[in-house]
C-alpha cells in the first residue's frame, strides 16, 4: 500500500484560474493531468505539494485539430505557423490540446495519416489504461527517470539519498555533481524530430518554445518550463505531403515498460525518393532528448538504402552514450543504438518492418 | 473531508473521504467494494483496473475528486444478479484465474473492450489486457475465456 500525503485539491475551470492559483500557492502547488507520473511519484514521497492543480476541467486544453493554411497563398500574419520546420514547406498545422490523451492522440486519424512516428510513440506508452488515463502534456512535462530515484522514500534512504532528492552524490556517476536522470517520455523525440511548438500560459502571460530547445540537460528540472506555468498545447508544421516519420523504441516487455532507447525520425523526400530532409533524435540517454548532428548531410540528395541507412545508424552509435541510469546494462543500451536508429530509418524509407522486439 | 457523489455500477453513492484518497481507496475502504486489488499501487500491474466512463483505467492513480459525478463499473457490477457476466462465465469455464489476484482488473479491462468492440481478434484482446499483469496462468487461458465471452455476447 503507497498513500498519498494530505493535500487540497483544485479544480479551475480556465487557464487563467489555474495559472493563478499555481501563483498564489507558489512552491507548494503542482499542476496535474492524468496523473499516471506525478501519483506515483507523490506516493514515492518525491513530491509533497500541499495543493494540487488539476487541470482536468479546463475545455481549452483538450481537441485536436489540422489549421489549415491561408488559401490566398500568402504568409499567414499567424506566428504559430511556421515556413520551414523538419519537413519544410508552408503548410499549416496540427493542433494538439495538452490535455488530449495518449490513446486518443495514438488513434487519431490525421496524427496517423500525418504523423505516424508520433502516433506510434503515442500507442506504445506504458499500457492501455495508462492511454486512456495520461496527456502529451504530462508527457512532455514528465520527471526524469532514474534507478536510484523512482523508490519508496525507504529504498532511497536505505542507500543513501542521491542529488536529485534529498542527497548529494550521485550514484550513476559516483564522482559527478550534476544529475543524469533519464529523459523517459515516448512523445517528445517525435515532437523535436517534428519541429513542433509548445505553448506555455504562465502569470506574464502565454509565450512558445520550440520542442528542440524546450528540454535542458539537467536532470534535477529538465524542461524550461517555470513551475507556475502550464503547458496548453502542441502545434506541428504539417510540412509537405512527401514528410514522412517514424519511431522505434527499445524496452523489456512489450507493454507496461517505459523506454530504455528511444529514437524518432522524421524527413522529406524529393521526387525521386532521394533524401530532402532528415532529423534524428535519440532519448533516454541524459535528461535531455539528443538531436542527432552532423547527420542529415549523410542522407540528402541520396535514396535512403541500406547503405546509406548503415551510415547514419554509425553517426548516431559515435554520438549516443547510455548511462547506467535506468534499467539495463548501459554497454548493451549503446549497442542498440545503431539497431534501433537503423529500424526507424528502415520504416521510414518503407523498406518493410521488423517485428518490434 | 470532501463529499463525493459517484455513481457505482449504477448505484447512485455518497462518501466522506479525504481529497488525498484515491478511487481505489474509496472503493475499497470507503464504500466497501473490496472486489478491486490494490496490487502494487503505482500504476504497474493493473489488478486495480475499472471502467470510469466506459474505459479501463486504473483506480490507484485516479484521484477520488477525478471520479466526482461520473459513472465508475468494477467487477461487482458484472454480474446481473445471481447471472454471471458471460465473462465470469467463462473465465469459470476455461480456468482463466488461478490465485484470482488479476482476475478483477482483467475482467474490468475485457468488460471495457468488448463494450465498445464485440467482435475483437485474438490481437485486440492481447492489446486491451497489455496492462494487466497475470502471475499465474500464463494468459493463454484469459484470452480463450475472452474469445467465448465474446461470441456468447453477440449470440
Ligand atoms: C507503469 C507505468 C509505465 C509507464 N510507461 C511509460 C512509457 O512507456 N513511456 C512514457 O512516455 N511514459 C510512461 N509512463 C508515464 C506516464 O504514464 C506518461 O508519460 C503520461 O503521458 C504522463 O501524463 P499524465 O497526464 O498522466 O501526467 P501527470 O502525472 O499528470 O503529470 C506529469 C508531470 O507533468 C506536469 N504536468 C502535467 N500536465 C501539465 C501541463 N499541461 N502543463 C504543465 N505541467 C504539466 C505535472 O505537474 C507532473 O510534474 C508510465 C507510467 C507508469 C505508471
Ligand atoms: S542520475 Fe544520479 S542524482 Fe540523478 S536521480 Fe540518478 S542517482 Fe540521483
Ligand atoms: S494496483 Fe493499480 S496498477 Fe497495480
Ligand atoms: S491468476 Fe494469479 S495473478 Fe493471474
Amino acid at each position: 500500500m503507497l498513500r498519498l500525503h494530505p493535500f487540497r485539491y483544485h479544480r479551475p475551470e480556465t487557464v487563467a484560474e489555474a495559472v493563478q492559483l499555481l501563483a498564489q500557492h507558489g512552491q507548494e502547488a503542482m499542476p496535474v493531468a492524468g496523473g499516471t507520473d506525478l501519483l506515483p511519484n507523490m506516493k514515492h514521497g518525491l513530491f509533497r505539494p500541499g495543493h494540487v492543480v488539476s487541470l482536468n476541467r479546463i475545455g481549452e486544453l483538450r481537441g485536436i485539430s489540422t489549421i489549415a493554411p491561408p488559401s490566398n497563398g500568402h504568409r499567414p500574419g499567424d506566428s504559430f505557423v511556421r515556413t520551414t520546420g523538419a519537413t519544410g514547406g508552408t503548410a499549416g498545422h496540427l493542433r494538439i490540446g495538452a490535455l488530449e490523451t495518449l490513446h486518443d492522440i495514438s488513434a487519431h486519424p490525421d496524427v496517423r495519416r500525418r504523423f505516424p512516428g508520433l502516433a506510434e510513440a503515442a500507442g506504445l506508452v506504458a499500457g492501455p489504461q495508462l492511454r486512456n488515463m495520461g496527456t502529451i502534456g504530462g508527457n512532455v512535462c514528465l520527471d526524469t527517470r532514474c534507478t536510484y530515484y523512482n523508490q519508496t522514500a525507504f529504498w532511497r534512504g536505505a542507500l543513501g539519498h542521491c542529488l536529485k532528492k534529498d542527497g548529494d552524490t550521485c550514484h550513476v556517476t559516483k564522482t559527478g555533481k550534476k544529475c543524469v536522470a533519464a529523459h523517459s517520455a515516448d512523445t517528445p523525440p517525435n515532437l523535436i524530430a517534428l519541429g513542433a511548438t509548445l505553448t506555455l500560459a504562465g502569470p506574464n502571460g502565454r509565450r512558445e518554445v520550440e520542442a528542440a530547445d524546450f528540454f535542458i540537460a539537467d536532470g534535477i528540472r529538465n524542461t524550461r518550463r517555470a513551475p507556475g506555468e502550464i503547458l496548453t498545447e502542441v502545434r506541428i508544421p504539417l510540412g509537405r505531403p512527401s514528410a514522412r516519420s517514424a519511431y522505434q523504441k527499445l524496452r523489456q516487455r512489450k507493454s507496461i515498460d517505459f523506454p530504455l532507447l528511444s529514437v524518432a525520425v522524421a524527413g522529406d523526400f524529393a521526387n525521386d525518393g532521394s533524401v530532402a530532409s532528415l532529423k534524428g533524435v535519440v532519448s533516454v540517454l541524459g535528461a535531455r532528448p539528443r538531436l542527432l548532428s552532423d547527420w542529415e548531410g549523410l542522407a540528402t540528395g541520396k535514396p535512403l538504402n541500406a547503405g546509406v541507412i548503415r551510415d547514419l545508424a554509425h553517426r548516431a552509435w559515435q554520438q549516443c552514450r547510455p548511462l547506467e541510469n535506468v534499467v539495463g546494462d548501459a554497454g548493451w543500451r549503446r549497442a542498440m543504438v545503431p539497431v534501433c536508429v537503423g529500424r526507424a530509418l528502415e520504416k521510414l524509407a518503407g523498406l518493410g518492418t521488423r517485428p518490434d522486439r | 473531508m470532501e463529499v463525493v457523489r459517484l455513481t457505482v455500477n449504477g448505484d447512485e453513492r455518497v462518501c466522506g473521504v479525504p481529497a488525498h484518497y484515491t478511487l481505489l481507496e474509496t472503493l475499497r475502504y470507503g464504500l466497501g467494494l473490496t472486489g478491486s486489488k490494490q496490487g502494487c499501487d503505482k500504476g504497474d500491474c493493473g489488478a486495480c483496473t475499472v471502467v470510469l466512463d466506459g474505459k479501463a483505467v486504473l483506480s490507484c492513480l485516479t484521484p477520488i475528486l477525478e471520479a466526482e459525478g461520473r459513472h465508475v463499473r468494477t467487477v461487482e457490477g458484472l454480474a446481473s444478479g445471481v447471472e454471471p457476466h458471460p465473462l465470469q462465465d467463462e473465465f469459470d469455464l476455461h480456468g482463466a484465474a488461478q490465485c484470482g489476484f488479476c482476475t478483477p482488473g482483467i475482467l474490468c479491462s475485457a468488460a471495457a473492450l468488448l463494450d465498445r468492440e464485440p467482435s475483437p481478434s485474438r490481437e485486440d484482446i492481447r492489446e486491451a489486457l497489455a496492462g494487466n499483469l497475470c502471475r499465474c496462468t500464463g494468459y493463454e487461458k484469459i484470452y480463450d475465456a475472452v474469445e467465448g465471452a465474446a461470441a456468447r455476447c453477440r449470440a
